[in-house]
């Protein structure tokens, strides 16, 4: 009998117990909802980034719209071809997208730039679409050759006001 | 800085992206630590506080040049000096709290003093310093050299008011060893690793102790655009601008050349021997660059002015030369086929960049370009064409030139 009932003191207890770790658990969680909707500030680090990152994202794929090869992407300037989603998603996360678009260089450069960011600036690996992005890069952001010194180019003409 | 409508529109595009299935390749540490959130756009707004005519290279970090036509006035204004940051700006600054640790094992002892304890402790000076961007010109360099394409206007020659870097050394007390400084500031490396240090760089031990550099906490008579190192920095004229330390923590004295984060590889550094265009070069055949060449810039008129025949086109600009002096600017209005002498002011002080001006007749209706050229103290002009070719496209002292019409 005295065994029984210690039992069932035991049974409530946890039972108790779970019910406060339910309760504690709402009151942290709506706590959470009400700071993120009130007060929840931009931050760099916005708190949705973890799952974002962590989200399969391969089954929505038919969403995407299909931009022609040769035109630009609004948001980041990149050339729009074979690989450019690569490229926006891997060089754009740590640095604006015009460090890659402002910059020309051989599939060696580019691969250099690569191996230098990894090297100092925690690039990770890019594994196998590494060979992607470099043909993009290669493709679209390949050096010309600018001589030793360019004409000028894309002057705004204007008449000089004042002058004798 | 960070301002809800950009947030809005980065997170958008964050989710967008994936909404796309843009497959997502994540190495071992990257999804906690680095956050798919910063989509970074092709068309940023401009920094607050800086001249809607300025050119945004990139806004992570925050890379802003100045049209030549912008830099006409004698002391560059908060609005229109260039930001070349390599990491990103802190994102509290106390200034009450701010200090400034002087360490190294070539100071005598360590000490630490607050913006007021500078400000009562020793003398304020006020200087205006020419400070250019040690890869300004860099877009013009061919084969291409890797990094933002600063044309001309990585320059600037504001009025800075601190103290005197030495009389805090002094007051620390430095050991004869000494042979370089490296300060340390407050920026977040762009992976927002808080062990990583965005640069550290500094100087010899000669330059850190000449009158001219400063610890400054005003500029233009007014606190530091945070874009430019607020509340304090280092200020060092004519030299690659980044020796002078932004949201400057700690200056360490050291008994060996600073070691510190762009002191090495190609970074700030160029072939100790000249070399072909493209080649490559080896680390341990790399120089550390010092002072900046002469150079200079057509800030009036703006380029492709439009005059009538028989009108005097007047020009008018600035010239530099690192830590010498500008002896004489020529300007040309024929590719250099004849050289017109320019008036030429002296500096407002050592280190400050110097006024030229001229008038130009032009004979006869047709395109023109007008060209400027100066000389050093030493007798080093400009070149006409893009000078030594080095990895990272650094010290490009080009001529500057515009274009104008006569009909």
């Amino acid at each position: 009998m005295m065994e029984k009932k210690n039992d069932l003191l035991e049974v409530l207890k946890k039972a108790t117990g779970a019910l406060i770790g339910i309760l504690s658990l709402a009151l942290i969680l709506s706590l959470g909802a009400t700071y993120l909707f009130f007060f929840h500030k931009p931050s760099p680090k916005p708190v949705i980034a973890k799952q974002e990152t962590a989200a399969p994202v391969a089954k929505v794929e038919a969403v995407a719209p299909k931009a022609e090869n040769g035109t630009i992407d609004e948001e980041t300037g990149f050339i729009i071809d074979a690989g450019w989603e690569l490229a926006k998603t891997n060089c754009t996360n740590c640095h604006a997208a015009t460090l890659v678009t402002q910059n020309r260089a051989t599939r060696e450069g580019w691969e250099g730039m690569i191996r230098w960011m990894q090297r100092t600036q925690k690039l990770w690996d890019l594994g196998e679409n590494e060979a992607a992005i470099l043909d993009y890069l290669a493709k679209n952001y390949a050096p010309e050759n600018k001589g030793r010194r360019p004409n000028l180019t894309d002057v705004e003409w204007y008449e000089l006001e004042g002058t004798k | 800085m960070n301002t809800r409508r950009s947030f809005l529109k980065k997170s958008f595009l964050g989710s967008q992206a994936l909404v796309w299935g843009v497959p997502v390749v994540y190495g071992n540490e990257v999804p906690e630590k680095y956050p798919f959130v910063g989509k970074w756009l092709a068309d940023p707004e401009m920094l607050p506080g800086k001249n809607a005519g300025l050119k945004v290279l990139g806004e992570r970090p925050w890379n802003i040049e100045t049209p030549p036509h912008l830099l006409d006035d004698k002391v560059t204004p908060a609005d229109k000096i260039f930001v070349r940051n390599n990491g990103l700006m802190p994102e509290t600054i106390d200034v009450a709290k701010w200090s400034l640790t002087i360490n190294g094992e070539s100071a005598k002892t360590t000490k630490s003093y607050s913006i007021t304890e500078l400000k009562n402790k020793f003398k304020a000076y006020t200087y205006q310093l020419t400070i250019e961007c040690g890869g300004n010109g860099r877009a013009e360099f061919n084969p291409p050299a890797k990094g933002n394409q600063w044309e001309v206007g990585a320059v600037s020659c504001a009025k800075w008011t601190g103290v005197r870097l030495k009389d805090i050394l002094m007051d620390v007390g430095i050991k004869d060893d000494a042979v370089y400084i490296g300060y340390y500031g407050k920026d977040v490396h762009l992976s927002k690793d808080p062990e990583k240090v965005v640069i550290s760089r500094g100087v010899p031990i000669a330059k850190a102790l000449e009158d001219e550099t400063l610890v400054a906490w005003a500029m233009n008579g007014e606190d530091i655009p945070l874009a430019n190192g607020h509340p304090l920095r280092l200020v060092m004229g004519g030299w690659p601008g980044s020796v002078s330390g932004k949201w400057l923590s700690t200056i360490a004295v050291r008994n060996v050349v600073h070691d510190g984060e762009k002191m090495g590889g190609d970074s700030y550094r160029v072939p100790c021997e000249a070399v072909a265009p493209g080649e490559v070069v080896p680390d341990e055949n790399m120089c550390i660059i010092e002072g900046m060449p002469v150079k200079s810039i057509i800030s009036y008129p703006k380029t492709g002015a439009l005059i009538k025949v028989g009108q005097t086109l007047p020009v008018r600009g600035h010239a530099w030369a690192g830590d010498k002096s500008v002896k004489e600017v020529h300007v040309s209005p024929d590719f250099g086929a004849t050289w017109q002498k320019a008036d030429l002011e002296g500096p407002a002080n050592r280190l400050a960049w110097q006024h030229f001006s001229a008038e130009l007749k032009l004979p006869a209706t047709g395109y023109y370009e007008i060209w400027a050229k100066a000389t050093d103290s030493d007798g080093k002009s400009q070149p006409m064409v893009v000078p030594g070719w080095n990895p990272k496209g650094y010290l490009n002292n080009a001529c500057h030139r515009i274009a104008v019409k006569v009909r």
